[in-house]
């Protein structure tokens, strides 16, 4: 299951520095090919182990490493152009889709800009549009493509289909399938088991602050944990 | 009739000047506003810390007295400034030695070049008012920009995340914020700068008209206290804001958490 670009949790605790830690002691391999899904009931500590592996947090014990280095080793900026993440509610940046996209990429040309909202899904005439005027499931796929101009190895996705009705759901799942096809790592929290069921090639399951499970999904369907069978929607 | 002569208004001039306070005091009662015992105690305060400040400038601006006691005084205001910020601006990171920074580069800057340039005699009797004028007018901006500068890092968090999270430095990823502070804070000094004259007589030349300065020259002492003002604010808001963007981020480019609050 180990990849050259899983992540290696060691004894990790993390959480606000000077209240109860969220997550505790966690000893875990996070897969780095496929899409690994991170399930669990909320308040389990999916997002704030997603936020350590681009160091927006860093942990309070213990040791992240990717790539054989430990997180602290790595430029914080040159590690969040190769893991890149996307969130829950897309952030939109003031002023047109191409400058989004420059924010990324001060020198992105209109035709690689052109090119990159094309491989989200998107038209390229959207380009010249006010960022703000997109629908939630544009934003959310511009906020992808924005990600994408950073050539990043993997891709953090923090529940980016929760805050989306149906049928951009859909498209931003597609998306995220297509990415991790094309040889991107997509790590993506998420607690609609349908999804999961759809999405995932790995299952994290975490409940409070610990790894609860670790698995393929039809090794955690057949656990006899309930919580376990919860997260991952289990028949 | 009271007769105005070389700026001094007597003893009994200033007392007449209270009907004015009367005027308001009555417009208070006539219309139930509560607030006569605040005006009052307004009236009183102003002006018993002014003739407290005037009776300790006569011998700080004396002439005859070393210039260290206009030194000690610009240190004291540059100290209640910081303190008056920090209070202000309680949850704004390092805020008090960041002030006191701010205060201080500003004195520096401004004061430099009004003495440097020999635009104003260095003695007691300059120092202090310019140095009052300084830190005065930046008092405002700069709690102004405080306060901004800590609601856009709580507000707007998840955009700045989000540049953080493309691979911008933490400076990069504050500067669309950092900007829109400083603009509000420097935007109503630019704005009162281009209405002067034409919608309102700035304090400083109404007083020095008063005081039987010709008018000619009492325009060229305001508007080069005009300029003082806007170098001020604009030294003192830049140093701060600077100094709290830097606080708000860790080394790492992670943008900091509010302060627990560990009261109550």
């Amino acid at each position: 299951m180990s990849s050259p670009d899983a992540f290696e949790l060691l004894d990790v605790d993390a959480g606000p520095v000077d209240g109860d830690p969220i997550l505790r002691g966690i000893d875990l391999v996070v897969p780095a090919n496929g899409v690994t899904v991170l399930a669990g009931p909320s308040g389990a500590g999916k997002s704030t182990l997603l936020r350590l592996l681009n160091r927006l947090d860093d942990p309070v014990g213990g040791e992240v490493r990717w790539r054989g280095r430990t997180l602290t080793d790595w430029s914080p900026t040159e590690l969040r152009r190769q893991v890149a993440m996307v969130f829950q509610r897309p952030p939109i940046f003031p002023g047109t889709v191409f400058e989004n996209l420059q924010v990324a990429s001060a020198d992105v040309g209109v035709d690689r800009a052109a090119h990159v909202l094309e491989h989200v899904g998107l038209s390229a005439e959207l380009l010249d549009h006010e960022a703000d005027t997109l629908s939630g499931g544009e934003a959310q796929r511009m906020c992808v493509a924005r990600a994408l101009l950073t050539e990043p190895a993997v891709l953090l996705a923090d529940e980016p289909t929760a805050a989306l009705d149906r049928a951009a759901r859909v498209t931003v799942e597609d998306l995220g399938r297509m990415l991790a096809d094309s040889g991107m790592a997509v790590i993506w929290v998420s607690h609609d088991t349908d999804q999961l069921r759809r999405l995932a090639d790995h299952v994290i399951v975490l409940a409070d602050g610990a790894v609860r499970a670790v698995g393929h999904l039809a090794e955690l369907d057949a656990s006899t944990d309930p919580i376990v069978r919860q997260s991952v929607g289990a028949p | 009739m009271l007769a105005v002569e070389q700026g001094d208004i007597g003893v009994v001039g200033l007392a007449a000047s209270g009907i004015l306070v009367a005027v308001a005091v009555a417009i208070s009662l006539w219309r139930q506003l509560g607030l006569e015992r605040s005006l009052l105690w307004a009236a009183l305060r102003a002006l018993v810390q002014l003739l407290a400040v005037g009776w300790v400038l006569q011998f700080v601006v004396d002439p005859d007295d070393p210039l260290v006691f206009s030194v000690l005084w610009l240190l004291a205001m540059v100290s209640f400034a910081a303190y008056t910020t920090s209070r202000r601006a309680a949850d704004v990171p390092k805020v008090l030695p960041l002030s006191l920074l701010a205060y201080t580069a500003s004195a520096i800057v401004v004061l430099g070049v009004l003495f440097g340039f020999g635009i104003y005699e260095l003695e007691g009797r300059t120092l202090v008012p310019l140095a009052g004028m300084v830190i005065g007018n930046s008092l405002a901006a700069t709690v102004l920009v405080s306060r901004q500068l800590l609601i856009a890092a709580i507000e707007q968090r998840n955009v700045i995340e989000a540049r953080l999270a493309l691979g911008l430095s933490s400076t990069e990823a504050f500067r669309p914020h950092l900007r829109q502070a400083l603009r509000t804070a420097l935007v109503p000094q630019i704005e009162s700068t281009k209405a002067v004259g034409i919608v309102f007589l700035p304090g400083a030349m109404v007083g020095l008209i008063l005081a039987g300065v010709d008018p000619a020259d009492a325009v060229k002492v305001q508007v080069s206290v005009m300029y003082l003002v806007l170098g001020s604010v604009a030294t003192t808001t830049a140093v701060m804001s600077l100094g709290i963007s830097r606080e708000l981020f860790t080394p790492a480019q992670q943008l900091r958490r509010p302060a627990q609050r560990t009261d109550g």
